[in-house]
């Protein structure tokens, strides 16, 4: 896809995301105007500045359409063989980082998507890569849930097992 | 005058308290090697660090959060010489005549000129603060919701006057920042809005937090990815205690153009919008305009480097001056750390100087501080720097990529806000592709609440006539001003056209 042929969807796009946005304003039955005795309507924001959405992408069609803007006349790739793959495969592993969070827990994701990036995609040595999974999780606990008390989530029951036992542990030399 | 000298001293004791003290050290530290990173800037840094402040009291937090975005603009020359890739937007300017000494073998003196401009740039920049920020925060202690809301006019206008990007895709990025900002309960009527698929999470709202990591974590690390493909050379830098002296004793060659860049990097970063980036571009123009050798700009000028370091870290502290005074942030950093300041609890805008003097005089006691030590620890870690700038983009970008997504949920203790940075990041990263400017809409999610509120109060106590907004000497001040901001590249493009036309015609 040209970077020409992006714009064009991603201004219709966020057209019909503004039309979208007023149509969730109407259909919940917010006042878009002034209500007796009580001023604005609690949608009055939110649709008026939803139209005045509407209305720049209406703008930036018109301006696609008439070769203003620079995106509209180039012909260019708009992310390239290469971009796709290195920002893809980024955006796959952080979507697994997260997914696995709930099941895992997020310190055993972290590991998996450090190694993965580390390893995988950096093609870096294993001392490296085995600093990194494991300083950053432990660098994450000490400064998040030693020092700040948040508790980042843990996964199933039986991984969240192993963090109380390090918890006992903290605990018992803290306390 | 008295007054103010006793508020600053305190201040400045304040600053020198032991954590206090540990915080302006650890940020210049954070902020110098953050704005040293290809891609990661102040903004980034700032924002990524936000959650992790929330362990110390709101004074040392913020001090902490200056500091580094000081840092960070110090920091920021480093890539821009060495690797010739800019640390951040805001060293663009520092490029053009940096990645040439480094290539002649001068980046030692390069590095040192853009150290002490940095250096001028920021106490010129302070002295300035300390002398207009109470006046003006008195001044502004007569605003009501009409002035605020005019205010605010102005500061979403010179995103669109002044900011230089696509206008209909600018008002774009505002207007989604505003809407995004009213997702969640109602403030005033208390009725649920935009719950977008009856999720429930969002009767929450989004947190701006999430939006700033979403697009300065996420989005901006994927732009880096993309831009650099990983692969960065760097200069051989000659460093040592001869060559710093040798280097110090050059400062009188570039001190006009520092001071100049110093004066106009404050006020300009005090407006909205413009910040750092115009601000080292301008004083670079500038400079070179003034200079009686204008041709060895981009060829290797020191006075090209010291100029737009100077003015930049000047625009980073001219940029709190409206953030503390009046609310309304100065740039997209500044935006983070207002947001940060309504988490704390505190109410950014002239009363804060009323109400919490402590913090306001501390922060403003530790940018003096910071300044020295920023100095300092830049020309010591320069070898370091260089060090560290040899990490692997494969190394750096997961680790950011984890902070960003433990920094989302420590904030808000959700794992669906973490989905939404990564689907906001990656919006953003795509709508940058196509030149939609992204600073405006975490601009606008943060003073979104304000903006409403201000105007709905407004239309409430005049019982809905709108001419209360032109009735107020203020208030009426602001708007023009908003219009002619909004007008201005209207009428700059028909000025230009028609001399276009004049030229062509002779």
């Amino acid at each position: 896809m040209s970077v020409r042929t992006a714009e064009l969807f991603m201004a219709i796009a966020m057209f019909l995301a503004s039309l979208g946005l007023m149509w969730t304003v109407y259909s919940d039955g917010l006042a878009i105007g002034w209500v007796a005795g009580r001023g604005p309507g609690s949608g009055m924001w939110p649709f008026w500045l939803s139209l005045g959405m509407a209305l720049a992408s209406l703008w930036t069609l018109w301006r696609w359409y008439t070769g203003v803007t620079p995106e509209s006349r180039n012909r260019e790739a708009y992310i390239d063989p290469d971009t796709v793959f290195m920002v893809g495969i980024t955006v796959v592993l952080i979507f697994l980082l997260l997914l696995l969070s709930n099941i895992i827990g997020l310190y055993f994701s972290m590991m998996l998507f450090l190694l993965a990036y580390v390893r995988g995609l950096g093609r870096h040595g294993w001392g490296v890569t085995a600093g990194v999974v494991l300083g950053m999780p432990v660098a994450t606990y000490m400064l998040f849930e030693v020092a700040l008390n948040k508790y980042l989530p843990r996964g199933l029951p039986v991984f969240e097992s192993i963090f109380m036992r390090i918890d006992d542990f903290r605990y018992s030399l803290m306390y | 005058m008295d007054s103010i000298l006793t508020l600053l001293g305190a201040g400045l004791l304040q600053s020198f308290e032991p954590l206090n003290l540990a915080m302006i050290f650890l940020g210049c530290l954070a902020g110098l090697f953050i704005g040293a990173m290809p891609g990661l800037g102040s903004v980034n840094g700032v924002a990524i660090l936000l959650p992790v402040t929330f362990l110390v009291p709101p004074t040392s937090a913020i001090i902490f959060l200056a500091a580094l975005y000081y840092g960070a603009m110090y920091g920021g020359a480093v890539s821009s010489i060495t690797l010739g890739i800019p640390g951040a937007s805001t060293a663009v300017a520092t490029v053009f005549d940096g990645r040439p000494m480094a290539q002649s073998g001068r980046a030692d003196q390069a590095l040192m000129a853009a150290a002490i401009a940095s250096f001028i740039g920021g106490t010129i920049s302070v002295i300035l603060f300390t002398g207009f920020a109470p006046p003006l925060a008195l001044f502004a202690l007569k605003f009501g919701p009409q002035e605020e809301f005019a205010l605010m006019l102005v500061a979403f206008a010179t995103f669109i006057g002044l900011g230089g990007d696509d206008i209909p895709k600018t008002i774009f990025s505002i207007l989604i920042g505003l809407v995004l900002a009213a997702v969640g309960f109602d403030i005033i009527s208390g009725q649920p809005r935009l719950i977008f698929f009856g999720m429930v999470e969002f009767q929450r709202g989004i947190e701006f937090l999430v939006l700033a990591i979403g697009i300065y974590g996420i989005g901006e690390m994927l732009w880096t990815l993309e831009h650099t493909k990983g692969a960065i050379q760097m200069h051989k830098v000659e460093f040592g205690l001869k060559r710093i002296v040798k280097n110090l004793g050059q400062v009188k060659k570039y001190l006009p153009t520092t001071l100049l860049g110093s004066v106009l990097g404050f006020f300009v970063g005090t407006l909205p919008a413009a910040g750092a980036t115009p601000a080292a571009l301008m004083s670079y123009g500038l400079a070179k305009s003034f200079s009686k050798d204008g041709d060895s700009f981009g060829k290797g000028n020191v006075s090209g480097v010291a100029a737009p370091e100077a003015a930049n870290n000047a625009a980073s502290t001219g940029s709190m001056l409206p953030m503390l005074t009046l609310g309304i942030p100065g740039s997209p950093t500044t935006a983070i750390l207002l947001g940060g300041m309504i988490i704390w609890g505190l109410r950014p805008g002239p009363l804060l100087f009323a109400e919490s003097p402590d913090f306001v005089w501390g922060l403003i006691g530790s940018m003096y501080v910071a300044n020295f030590v920023t100095v300092i620890l830049n020309i010591a870690l320069i070898p370091i720097f260089i060090r560290v700038l040899a990490m692997p983009f494969s190394i750096l970008a997961p680790i950011i990529f984890v902070l960003c997504v433990v920094g989302v949920f420590a904030t808000t203790d959700r794992m669906f806000d973490t989905w939404l940075m990564l689907l906001l990041g990656c919006m953003g990263y795509l709508m940058r592709k196509l030149n939609y400017p992204v600073a405006p809409a975490v601009l606008a999610i943060v003073l979104g609440p304000l903006t409403e509120r201000s105007l709905r109060q407004s239309l409430i106590s005049s019982q809905g006539d709108a001419m209360t907004f032109l009735e107020r000497p203020i208030s009426l001040v602001c708007i023009l001003i908003a219009v002619a901001l909004v007008l201005f590249p209207v009428i700059s493009n028909i000025l230009r056209k028609r001399k276009a036309t004049l030229k062509a015609a002779e």
